[in-house]
């Protein structure tokens, strides 16, 4: 248990995959213009990350690794996660069409994107068991929308500061993603896995 | 003639994959801390953005509109395959270290862009120079990055030493957070150049008038 807690502390922060390993930057700069479009971004993130992790764990440990079609990996993964969120969208917007409003426009813009494939890879390359690859889809769900959070809060306020011309807009998030990633750092001796 | 030189020459600079449209910025970042794996990664994004462009171009006419973009991605993730297993091969050392990001060129925007944008409604040889131009635009930032990082984060370039023994390197510019400072600059830097150009261009339209 005690492990599991250490894994999703550590993927959620001082493994954040925004911040120190950089994934997933399109959409961290692009919707952190906004609280409420990163709060629903966040969600969105989180649970198709863990979906398509357990769904491709499933696939590589019944599928690919018995058959010793690895090379196919990528491929399938790719696949998988787009029709996942495909699906995931039709259902959502048929059976919860409140939650759709919230947050079904973001699934489309996740259909294929790093932070979202990585894990997925992460847990194949390293031959993750069921319960670490869970917890780490988890752990960098969370810890994706919080960097993605505080981002978005931070630039709320910066819209209110006076900023050079030429470091207007990305050059200045640029800095403050920075800034962000700096104090992130200063987690990084509390957990070593 | 002139054409062909301008669909190549505008991933240089005017529409430069990561200053200017700021696509596909995690590699950027990931994999900047020293040159010799910004290369490896600059060249392997320009041979999947050129291959894949040629591949689109040519099955243009045959891919229903309406499934295209599951199709492009198939596309992209064969030719990475390709590449990977090559790497794999010939050399481990770059496959080990840059494992998870080669992987990731599946995903990177820039390539589904210049594949919907530029090669489903272009000719073969203009679609590879497309590709072409985008991924020398996208490796030459890379390179650019990582000198600036590798020499004031560690003192040396391709891991020769520059400065000597006597320099002390500003460590944060080797870990993330310094990453995300420098491209801040950079970006500043490149919107300023433009600035200036647009100044230029005006006052000389002034004094034509």
């Amino acid at each position: 248990m005690e492990e599991y807690l250490k894994l999703f502390v550590a993927s959620a922060i001082t493994n954040n995959m925004v911040l120190t390993q950089f994934l997933g930057l399109c959409i961290f700069f692009g919707v952190s213009k906004n609280l409420n479009a990163s709060i629903g971004m966040g969600m969105a993130v989180t649970s198709v990350m863990t979906i398509s992790t357990l769904l491709a764990w499933a696939v590589y440990n019944y599928v690919l690794h018995p058959l010793g079609l690895e090379v196919l990996m990528l491929i399938t993964f790719v696949v998988l996660i787009a029709g996942l969120v495909q699906l995931l969208e039709m259902v959502i917007k048929k059976h919860a069409p409140a939650l759709y409003n919230m947050w079904g426009i973001y699934l489309v813009l996740i259909a294929t994107n790093c932070v979202v494939i990585a894990v997925p890879i992460t847990n194949a390359e390293s031959h993750n068991g069921f319960m670490t690859s869970f917890i780490l889809a988890i752990g960098s769900g969370v810890g994706f929308a919080l960097a993605l959070i505080l981002m978005a809060s931070l630039r709320e306020k910066l819209q209110y500061a006076d900023v050079p011309k030429s470091l207007e807009g990305l050059g200045i998030s640029f800095i403050l993603a920075g800034m962000l990633a700096l104090s992130f750092f200063g987690f990084s001796g509390m957990i070593t896995l | 003639m002139k054409n062909l030189w301008e669909i190549f020459y505008k991933g240089l600079f005017d529409q430069n994959p990561i200053f200017r449209l700021a696509l596909s910025l995690c590699p950027a970042l990931a994999v900047t801390s020293n040159v010799y794996n910004a290369l490896a990664m600059g060249l392997s994004v320009m041979f999947v953005i050129t291959a894949n462009n040629v591949v689109v171009s040519i099955f243009r006419k045959w891919v229903n509109p309406k499934v295209r973009v599951p199709v492009y991605i198939t596309s992209i993730a064969t030719i990475v395959t390709v590449l990977i297993l090559t790497l794999q091969a010939y050399l481990p050392d770059i496959y080990k270290e840059l494992y998870l990001y080669l992987n990731l060129i599946v995903v990177f925007a820039i390539i589904l862009a210049r594949a919907e944008v530029f090669a489903a409604k272009n000719p073969v040889f203009p679609s590879f120079l497309d590709g072409l131009g985008m991924g020398a635009g996208f490796a030459g930032a890379m390179v650019f990055i990582a000198v600036v990082r590798e020499l004031f984060g560690n003192g040396t370039l391709m891991g020769m030493p520059v400065f000597g023994a006597s320099y002390d390197p500003a460590l944060i510019m080797i870990l993330p957070p310094g990453g995300f400072i420098v491209i801040g600059l950079m970006i500043a830097s490149f919107n300023l150049i433009g600035q200036h150009q647009a100044k230029l261009k005006e006052a000389k339209q002034g004094s034509d008038a």
